[in-house]
């Protein structure tokens, strides 16, 4: 078991199926079970692909 | 909380529109599978915000609407009996069985619990050995591992009166059923995300081909939502139909492999009955051989239950996506979640409550023609 901090609550939960998980990443948690670890890579390459998503298209739009 | 509100943004989410608005050149119908995704959907009024001619379709993916009406009575019955503690995630409760729901059964006197987790049913066990105490182990492939973990514990903790009562659903089937039926209208699957955070996608490629449908991994904040519809449009557009993780930060291919043991050591597939839908082929599972000492319906004698649904309910047409729920008679007038005729009204995941808690009293099309 361990302890998840949702944004100000905290809660046990069970961590049996991420054995290899560390304090301080973020984790979903469903039912009292930590089932994914969040990838903050992943998670930033997103957001990245949505910052540069119609950058083009407003270049193009701006230039006629 | 972080990873969370940067997937709600406003701006973003008018960028995504302009670029589904920009690839779109015919109708599409996509299916939204996870009722959470269903949620998030109306809630953020995401269906009036796309191009004319994109229609969500709501799937089927809402464990609690889903779980068969036999094994609501079966619950009733258990929850009824002298002695039994009857521990059930919450949203169960005001599910109609035949005759009646848990909260009446709690009324009359049975000692009905709601629990957070199945880990919290144990700690009850633990606590009353004199007690005969019954865990409602329902849901999809998310919740499943909780439930297999509950019953693994009992049995290394040999816990005589901890026993569970399992409807437990799988994603997969009910999405080639969906495909499969003669009134099936879906294009392409946004897939559940958290389903696919447990079992990973590696279920999906071969699905994908024998239909011809693009399957996107997808998740449940709005920004996931809008990037999910354009990645299946961009497919739907170039005809391909391939399987796509838009969900990267929490689902990987694979999936979660100590889940997954988890799960083939407690459970074995079996057909299971869809409420609203019918019998899906090896669409379900229930404890294995090795556990069965811990299945509630072997414990306790609940056999031979007769059924009987709402004759206004048309939930099941809600389920497989054929109706919205504003088309049905009941909806909002003598179905609300107060008073709900079927378990789509009920479950913080069913699309009629949806619609009812978020103010959609009549279709987006009559509104624009009043």
């Amino acid at each position: 078991m361990g302890r998840v901090n949702f944004g100000g609550i905290t809660k046990e939960v069970c961590l049996a199926y991420l054995p290899d998980i560390q304090v301080g990443d973020y984790t979903i948690v469903h039912v009292g079970f930590a089932i994914s670890k969040i990838d903050e890579e992943s998670a930033q390459k997103t957001l990245q692909m949505f910052h540069e998503l119609g950058i083009l298209e407003e270049e193009l739009g701006s230039a006629s | 909380m972080k990873y969370l509100n940067e997937f709600r943004d406003g701006e973003t989410a008018r960028k995504l529109f302009r670029e589904i608005d920009r690839v779109t050149t015919k109708p599409w119908a996509l299916m939204e599978v996870c009722g959470g995704q269903t949620h998030s959907i109306i809630r953020n009024g995401i269906d009036q915000l796309l191009p004319q001619g994109i229609e969500l379709i709501h799937g089927p993916g809402c464990p609690v609407c889903v779980t068969p009406l036999e094994m609501i009575d079966k619950a009733l019955a258990i929850a009824a009996k002298p002695g039994v503690i009857f521990c059930s995630f919450g949203d169960m409760l005001r599910v109609p069985g035949s005759e009646k729901d848990l909260f009446r059964v709690k009324s009359e006197g049975g000692d009905v619990r709601i629990v957070y987790s199945p880990l919290d049913a144990l700690k009850i066990a633990r606590e009353n050995p004199a007690r005969q105490v019954v865990f409602f182990g329902i849901g999809f492939e998310t919740t499943a591992p909780a439930n297999a973990m509950a019953v693994s514990l009992a049995a290394k903790e040999k816990l005589e009166n901890f026993s569970v009562l399992i409807s437990h659903v799988l994603v997969p089937p009910a999405m080639e059923a969906i495909l499969t039926s003669p009134i099936n209208r879906v294009q392409a699957f946004l897939a559940a995300g958290h389903v696919c955070s447990v079992m990973g996608y590696w279920q999906y490629p071969e699905l994908a081909e024998r239909f011809s449908v693009p399957v996107v991994i997808t998740g449940f904040e709005p920004l996931d939502v809008l990037d999910g519809i354009r990645r299946a449009v961009l497919q739907l557009e170039s005809g391909k139909h391939e399987v796509e993780n838009g969900y990267g930060r929490v689902v990987n291919f694979e999936g979660n492999k100590p889940a997954q043991e988890m799960l083939s050591r407690v459970f074995e597939v079996t057909d299971r009955v869809w409420r609203g839908i019918g019998m899906i082929p090896r669409s379900g599972w229930r404890l294995s051989e090795e556990y069965r000492h811990y299945d509630a319906e072997y414990r306790f004698d609940v056999q031979g239950i007769e059924t009987k649904e709402s004759p206004l309910c048309r939930s099941g047409e809600v389920l497989q996506g054929a109706i919205k729920p504003t088309e049905c008679g009941a909806f909002g007038t003598v179905c609300t979640p107060r008073s709900p005729l079927g378990a789509t009204m009920v479950s913080s995941e069913g699309a009629c409550a949806a619609y009812y808690n978020y103010g959609r009293f009549v279709q987006i099309d009559q509104m624009a023609m009043a």
